[in-house]
């Protein structure tokens, strides 16, 4: 696409009485004053008026001003963008999932319900815990509905009891989503080796602190080796273990967070189980817990007796709802046929090239870029910015100028303990080709940080817009289009 | 299969490179006693045309389709104009992640930008985010942003709001010590205002109700936002078929502070119950409590417009436990369907098709209520849903519905005692007047 061309607001090119959408007349006799007493809009002020060919053209321009995973490498840490397989869109397209309303009688639904209930179990046994919700609608929203399980439980012991523990490595919303369930957060400071320091945790836990919230492996991409004696910490005191499973890419089929003693993890079925981002979502966040969790899960549940699938609403210690109807149906279909299509042996090579990936990229680029913590590392390495600042270059300028190369930058924005972070995950979908380019754009770089800094202060120059003022977003907010006067 | 382009020769250099003989190295730091040493228990692994088949038999399985639908209540079958299908299919619209790297996201952020234009056009406030996951969520996010507004603890809450939504609510709130309270509805289905006057006080922080409500009946906004307003509260007000804003004002002309619901109408499948897409918009003082993504316009460094993701200070990725909500991934794909759906229609097209489902909705009310023993339950005005009570319990009579290949309304009696005769009843515009009839035929068949 040429880069001069512009694409205006679709608001810029609307001009009166065009649609691109014939509806058909109506074929009932018409009532006249329905709404008499009903205050009805003369107008709706602004809205586009375009033909089809303009709204065709406007969304394909748009299209070609984003980045993406079918276009090439995006290695943002902890995200796991790895290839959407076509078939699994194809699946999720078929009329007989697209067409169904959510409150069809069960038994006209069955084929929806068997593949629902066959997720469960699959992500049952991946996992190694005993059961598993749907219905979360991302990451977070799963994060959220385990603090709720959690705080259900200890209030039914007769104390919901007031702190959650939680990491300085751990992701934003972890601490977001323990404080929307009520909880306080304390963070356990890392150690040395980036992973929580047990002394520090056997300090804090005790009968008040409701659960830990681990990432494992954490957001440096080392897996916590003491797992199980900090699991034994929290279960002393009656707390529970919940694992944020952003990161399972690292283990599926090497390691099961129910042997380790978790107690309740969500999974993100828009990482590990390749549904596609979407630019932001839709995702999917399921909910594995234990069998002492299991009363409180969100209702409904799906319930299988002799072949018959059916909705249980009967659960009289379930914390209720968590959203409209099930879950994010389409997108459960596009796990389901992604772990068929790896079968067991698949899923676990899935883990082992992620790991395999990275490890390259950390071998490739230690020494050029700092690392602040040398433990092993699984899915992904956080290198940061240390030796680059020297010649004043930021994370920032490095990742701006790998737009250039035409790849995708790493994550940035945490974790806070590694400032200056460059969270790189490559995933197994990458070829060596790619993550070959990627290494000599990031050494590139690295000689023009020392060379010419400012090629790094101003980039990016090849993309379609040049860097963004982030700060005068914020100050003078224009957060729509209006109609100029 | 397992999308993985790495051959054993690369594999073997790369982990020369590395300086390891195996993978299995690279997992030393997993202790053996929590290693997984056996096989997991999956089927699989399948080929393409066998994952294909193995859908196609599931598929099967359903039987909807053969069936005469007039469910709505909160997920809504409207048609969906086939340029909706085909451009938000493309990859550069799929694949990407949030746009957290402006520059190489124009596409994504213009389309955030011109959606919560819309909704704002739509709802008639000053800012809208750029999507929440559902309707139920939204208001449930609705009342925490109202009590993070007003710090007071008392909410009110119509119990004419989808009985779903309400339940979030209930999960959302009562882990943070803020009493709900449900506001009944009167005869004509309308929130009951004799109930409401004396339900506020002075640690009241919002009312919330849904309109269209959830019987279909639309209400009486100003009054309501005249109300709130005067108890120093805010009135939220739900949407869940939003297609009625195409001819109904817009609830911030009306005196709303906050507007939230549910846009599945807006040319995303039924997909048994997602994802959909929840929306939500709000007065402009009230922008740092905006839960959610918001995108800005703003100038590159040669001056020309371009759009970010702005007043993050907000958000849990900068202000973790302080955050306005732990929303991290939204809805953005389905923010993109609604928003070439909407630009598709048009000013002209959206007014019509919201016509056409008013008119669809009073035919049909009409035709069912001219059989004997049929009513209306409610008074108040409808846009394209309605209750009706029935001579016979709804369960009886929605089971000889079924044999005749109808499905024929949402039960009402589980969620609102004493409404166990009655059923909500949706129409839109794919149903022909050649559908509606047979219906009425049907009814007035079975209720004979």
């Amino acid at each position: 696409m040429i880069k001069v061309i512009r694409e205006p607001l679709i608001f810029e090119i609307s001009s009166p009485g065009k649609t691109a959408l014939r509806l058909p007349e109506l074929d009932v006799p018409e009532t006249k004053d329905i709404l008499a007493e009903v205050p009805i809009r003369q107008d709706i002020e602004g809205f586009p008026e375009v033909s089809e060919t303009e709204v065709t053209r406007h969304f394909t321009r748009l299209s070609q001003m984003n980045y993406c995973v079918d276009f090439g490498f995006y290695p943002l840490g902890s995200c796991t963008m790895k290839y959407n397989p076509k078939i699994n869109e194809k699946i999720a397209c078929m009329t007989a999932f697209t067409s169904g309303h959510p409150l069809v009688p069960e038994g006209l639904a069955q084929g929806n319900l068997e593949l629902m209930k066959t997720l469960e179990k699959l992500l049952c046994e991946i996992t190694g815990l005993e059961a598993v919700s749907l219905h979360p609608a991302a990451g977070a929203h799963g994060e959220l509905l385990g603090m709720m399980l959690i705080r259900a439980y200890h209030t039914a012991c007769g104390n919901p009891r007031k702190y959650v523990l939680i990491p300085d490595s751990a992701h934003g919303t972890n601490p977001s989503s323990a404080h929307i369930c009520g909880y306080i957060v304390k963070e356990i400071k890392s150690n040395e080796k980036g992973t929580v320091s047990v002394e520090d945790l056997a300090r804090e836990m005790t009968e008040e602190v409701a659960a830990l919230m681990l990432t494992n492996p954490n957001t440096l991409g080392v897996f916590e080796s003491d797992i199980c004696q900090i699991a034994d910490i929290v279960h002393a005191k009656g707390g529970f273990v919940y694992m944020d499973g952003a990161n399972l890419n690292a283990l599926a089929g090497i390691a099961r967070p129910g042997d380790m003693k978790v107690d309740v993890l969500h999974l993100n079925l828009h990482k590990t189980f390749s549904t596609p981002h979407g630019g932001g979502g839709p995702g999917s966040g399921p909910v594995a817990v234990n069998k002492t969790l299991e009363p409180y899960l969100p209702v409904p549940v799906i319930v299988e007796k002799d072949g018959w699938y059916y909705l249980d609403y009967n659960r009289p210690h379930s914390i209720g709802r968590i959203k409209s109807f099930y879950g994010h149906f389409l997108v459960m279909l596009k796990a389901l046929a992604y772990i068929l299509t790896l079968g067991p042996e698949g899923i676990r090579e899935m883990a082992e090239v992620a790991v395999l990936n990275s490890n390259y990229i950390r071998k490739s680029l230690e020494g050029i870029y700092h690392l602040k913590y040398d433990s092993p590392t699984l899915h992904e390495c956080v290198f940061s910015d240390k030796y680059q600042k020297e010649y004043g270059v930021s994370n920032l300028d490095i990742s701006k100028r790998l737009l250039d190369y035409g790849l995708h930058p790493p994550t940035m924005s945490f974790p806070l303990i590694v400032p200056g972070a460059l969270m790189i995950e490559p995933t197994e979908t990458e070829s060596r080709r790619d993550l070959d380019l990627f290494i000599e754009a990031m050494k590139a770089i690295d000689r023009e940080a020392r060379e010419n800094p400012d090629l790094l202060k101003q980039a990016p120059h090849l993309t379609y817009v040049r860097r963004l003022d982030e700060v005068q977003a914020a100050r003078n907010p224009i957060l729509k289009w209006e109609k100029k006067e | 299969m397992s999308y993985i382009p790495i051959s054993e020769k690369d594999k073997k250099e790369m982990l020369e490179r590395i300086g390891v003989d195996s993978v299995e190295e690279l997992f030393c730091c997993i202790p053996e006693p929590i290693r997984f040493r056996g096989k997991l228990n999956l089927p699989g692994p399948l080929s393409e045309p066998e994952i294909l088949e193995y859908f196609e038999a599931r598929a099967r399985k359903n039987s909807f389709d053969r069936y005469l639908s007039f469910l709505g209540g909160g997920a809504y079958d409207h048609f969906i104009p086939a340029v909706v299908d085909f451009l938000s299919s493309r990859g550069e619209f799929v694949s990407p992640y949030t746009p957290y790297q402006p520059e190489v996201s124009q596409g994504t952020l213009q389309v955030i930008f011109e959606f919560q234009t819309l909704i704002c056009q739509l709802t008639g406030l000053d800012i809208a985010n750029a999507s929440l996951y559902d309707g139920a969520t939204g208001a449930a996010e609705a009342v925490l942003m109202a009590y993070r507004v007003k710090n007071k603890k008392r909410l009110l809450v119509a119990s004419s709001l989808n009985p779903q939504y309400r339940q979030v609510i209930n999960a959302y709130t009562k882990n943070l010590g803020l009493e709900v309270v449900e506001i009944p509805y009167d005869e004509k289905g309308q929130l009951d205002l004799k109930g409401l006057e004396s339900a506020f006080n002075a640690e009241t922080s919002v009312l919330l109700c849904q309109s269209p409500n959830y019987f279909g009946v639309i209400e009486d906004l100003k009054n309501l936002a005249d109300l709130a307003h005067r108890h120093e509260a805010l009135l939220a007000v739900v949407i869940s078929e939003p297609i009625s804003l195409g001819l109904l004002e817009a609830p911030g002309q009306l005196g709303a502070d906050i507007v939230t619901g549910e846009a599945q109408s807006f040319g995303i499948p039924l997909s048994y119950g997602g994802p959909y897409l929840g929306f939500m918009a709000c007065k402009k003082e009230f922008v740092r409590q905006l839960p959610g993504r918001i995108a800005g316009q703003t100038v590159d460094a040669e001056g020309r417009r371009g759009f970010v993701l702005t007043l993050s200070t907000r958000e849990q990725h900068i202000r973790r436990e302080k955050a306005t909500s732990n929303i991290c991934t939204n809805q953005a794909h389905c923010a993109l369907r609604a928003t070439i759906y909407l630009e598709t229609l048009g000013r002209v097209g959206l007014k019509k098709l919201a016509w056409l489902n008013l008119q669809k909705a009073a035919y049909a009310l009409n035709r069912f209520t001219s059989i004997p023993g049929v009513s209306r339950k409610f008074g108040g005005p409808v846009f394209n849903e309605f209750v009706l009570e029935f001579p016979v319990p709804w369960e009886t009579l929605s089971r000889k519905l079924e044999e005749k290949g109808i499905l024929g309304g949402i039960a009402l009696g589980s969620d609102y005692p004493g409404l166990e005769r009655c059923a909500l009843i949706t129409v839109t515009e794919k149903h022909s007047r050649e559908k509606i009839d047979r219906y009425a035929e049907v009814l007035q068949e079975v209720l004979r």
